[in-house]
């Protein structure tokens, strides 16, 4: 398929979401509480110029990006140690195995208690959230590396150290980065969540006022604008992939 | 002395389920420095398993292996391996990356292991792919990356299992030449696992011939004494000794089938 019609699908696909929201809200169930696209638009350029709309998406993104990032640079080492030593496996699989179950949204009320309602708590729900799975994936990654690869590196005069840096670790961070874009997915998931229990701003926030005063249009503006970010952050991160590690990703 | 001694090796595989299957049992062989030795056998006879051992990979489960006359330690820069898949490429490095690899590993400056590397690239035929990756090259062209990888590192003794299996039978009679050309300049001492007599005929000083599994070991070894205008399929020398080293592994080929059959008929009955 030409690249401009794949790209020309995907905006079709696109747009005909809003088409079917579109007569959805006005033919199917006309009704002030399911506001049709262009009174949500309309409302979202009015909350974008008054600097609601970015202020509020702004405290999101920056507790997603410090938790993920967090979660990340603590989850990496973790998966490359479980992966590469049984004794690491052995000692630390009881967290992982058992925390893996209890999901970042049902930590919520222990986080607010334990770090109050300020950020400290969101960014410790998106490590929660985060650590996890990229541990699991990675150590996954490092299981998966080819037996043969490293006995080639051996024969070839590699150290272990140099194994675990020039082999072990580039073949693992295909599985790393997908790790990492699931947990980008949790973390939009969680972060609105624990908005909606306890924050003073963000998206979540915004919807849980925007209820309480019934104003559905603003609702709607939060969710989409969740959508989109969501959607854009996931495709910036398959982009750097591309960018910076497309050589990687051939699994081979 | 010979280069590498086997004596009176064996190696048992443990399975998942604790019992053990014995995969080859008394395996005793010298070659010598400067040979080119090949293993031939049926499919699952243990030929793998032998050289996984010598290349140090596996331990032993009874008896030794030496080089020059020391127990073996290991894996070693002075045994290079080329392996049966390509699984043993690194895909996120190109092809000059990947045939450097070894010199990168031992520090050599980037200048002339670039060189040495290109030159193995283009020894093996591969000129002008240097920059391509594992992903984007045939299976002939990664095997070719993977010998160029061994030579590139200057080992005394090559271990290779079934190198050409995989290629077109145009690029194996290339690749078999080139092979044989290199190992006879260079004096390299050589343990090549292949099935298909004809290769060993042409490529060896001796020939191995190994029972069928389980607890295999080597039936008989045939010297091959004929010269380079010899080692063609249509020579009436390079005939009688196919015929001497098919007369071996024939009944060897008819008990392993015998035995996958059986093997398959107790599953069988044990599931039922
Ligand atoms: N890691 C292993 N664990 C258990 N059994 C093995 C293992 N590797 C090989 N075997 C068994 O040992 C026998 C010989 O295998 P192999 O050396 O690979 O044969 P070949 O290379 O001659 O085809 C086979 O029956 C195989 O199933
Ligand atoms: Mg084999």
């Amino acid at each position: 398929m030409s690249r401009l019609r794949s790209v020309g699908l995907y905006v079709a696909g696109f747009a005909s979401l809003f088409v079917i929201w579109h007569v959805a809200s006005t033919w199917i169930i006309p009704s002030v509480l399911f506001p049709p696209p262009w009174k949500v638009l309309l409302k979202g350029i009015e909350l974008a110029e008054d600097g609601t709309l970015w202020e509020q998406a702004s405290a999101s993104l920056a507790r997603i990006a410090t938790g993920f990032v967090g979660g990340s640079l603590i989850g990496i080492p973790i998966g490359l140690a479980i992966g590469s030593f049984p004794i690491v496996r052995r000692l630390l699989e009881p967290y992982t195995e058992f925390l893996r179950f209890i999901p970042a949204t049902a930590m919520i009320t222990v986080a607010v208690i334990w770090f109050g309602i300020g950020e400290s708590s969101k960014i410790f729900l998106i490590i929660y959230t985060t650590v996890f799975i990229v541990i699991i994936n990675t150590a996954a990654g490092v299981n998966a590396v080819a037996p043969n690869k490293i006995r080639a590196a051996r024969s070839l005069g590699a150290g272990p150290f140099q194994i675990f840096f020039f082999v072990a670790l580039p073949a693992t961070v295909p599985y790393i980065l997908t790790g990492m874009r699931l947990a980008m997915a949790n973390s939009f998931v969680t972060i609105i969540a624990a908005e909606l229990v306890a924050a003073n701003n963000g998206l979540g926030r915004m919807i849980w006022d925007s209820r309480m005063y019934m104003l559905v249009d603003q609702i709607f503006v939060a969710l989409v604008v969740l959508g989109f970010l969501g959607f854009t952050a996931d495709r910036l991160f398959r982009w750097g992939i591309y960018a910076f590690a497309g050589r990687f990703s051939p699994v081979t | 002395m010979a280069l590498v001694q086997l004596a009176q090796v064996s190696k048992v595989y443990r399975s998942l389920k604790g019992s053990d299957y014995v995969a080859v049992r008394d395996f005793s062989l010298d070659i010598e420095a400067g040979e080119f030795f090949c293993l031939l056998g049926t499919s699952g006879c243990g030929k793998t398993t032998v050289l996984n051992m010598v290349a140090g990979f596996e331990p032993v489960s009874a008896g030794q292996i030496r080089i020059s006359g020391h127990p073996i330690a290991g894996p070693a820069a002075d045994r290079g391996v080329v392996f049966q898949g390509d699984d043993s490429l690194y895909g996120w490095l190109s092809a000059l990356g990947n045939v450097e690899f070894g010199l990168r590993m031992r520090g050599i400056p980037r200048a002339e292991r670039e060189k040495k590397a290109r030159h193995y690239l283009e020894l093996v035929g591969l000129r002008g792919q240097d920059h391509k990756h594992p992903a984007e090259l045939s299976g002939g062209m990664k095997q070719r990356i993977q010998i160029a990888r061994v030579l590139a590192n200057e080992p005394d003794m090559l271990l290779m299992d079934e190198p050409f299996a995989a290629l077109d039978a145009h690029t194996r009679a290339d690749m078999q030449r080139e092979l044989k050309r290199i190992c006879s300049a260079t004096g390299k001492t050589v343990l090549f696992i292949t099935h298909d007599i004809d290769e060993a005929i042409i490529l060896a000083d001796r020939i191995g011939v190994m029972h069928a599994g389980p607890a295999s070991k080597l039936k008989g070894i045939v010297k091959v004494d004929l010269s380079e205008a010899e080692r063609e399929r249509t020579h009436d020398r390079f005939v009688a000794v196919y015929r001497q080293v098919h007369e071996m592994i024939r009944d060897e080929v008819a008990i392993s089938l015998e035995r996958t059959r059986d093997g398959a008929a107790n599953s069988r009955k044990r599931s039922h």
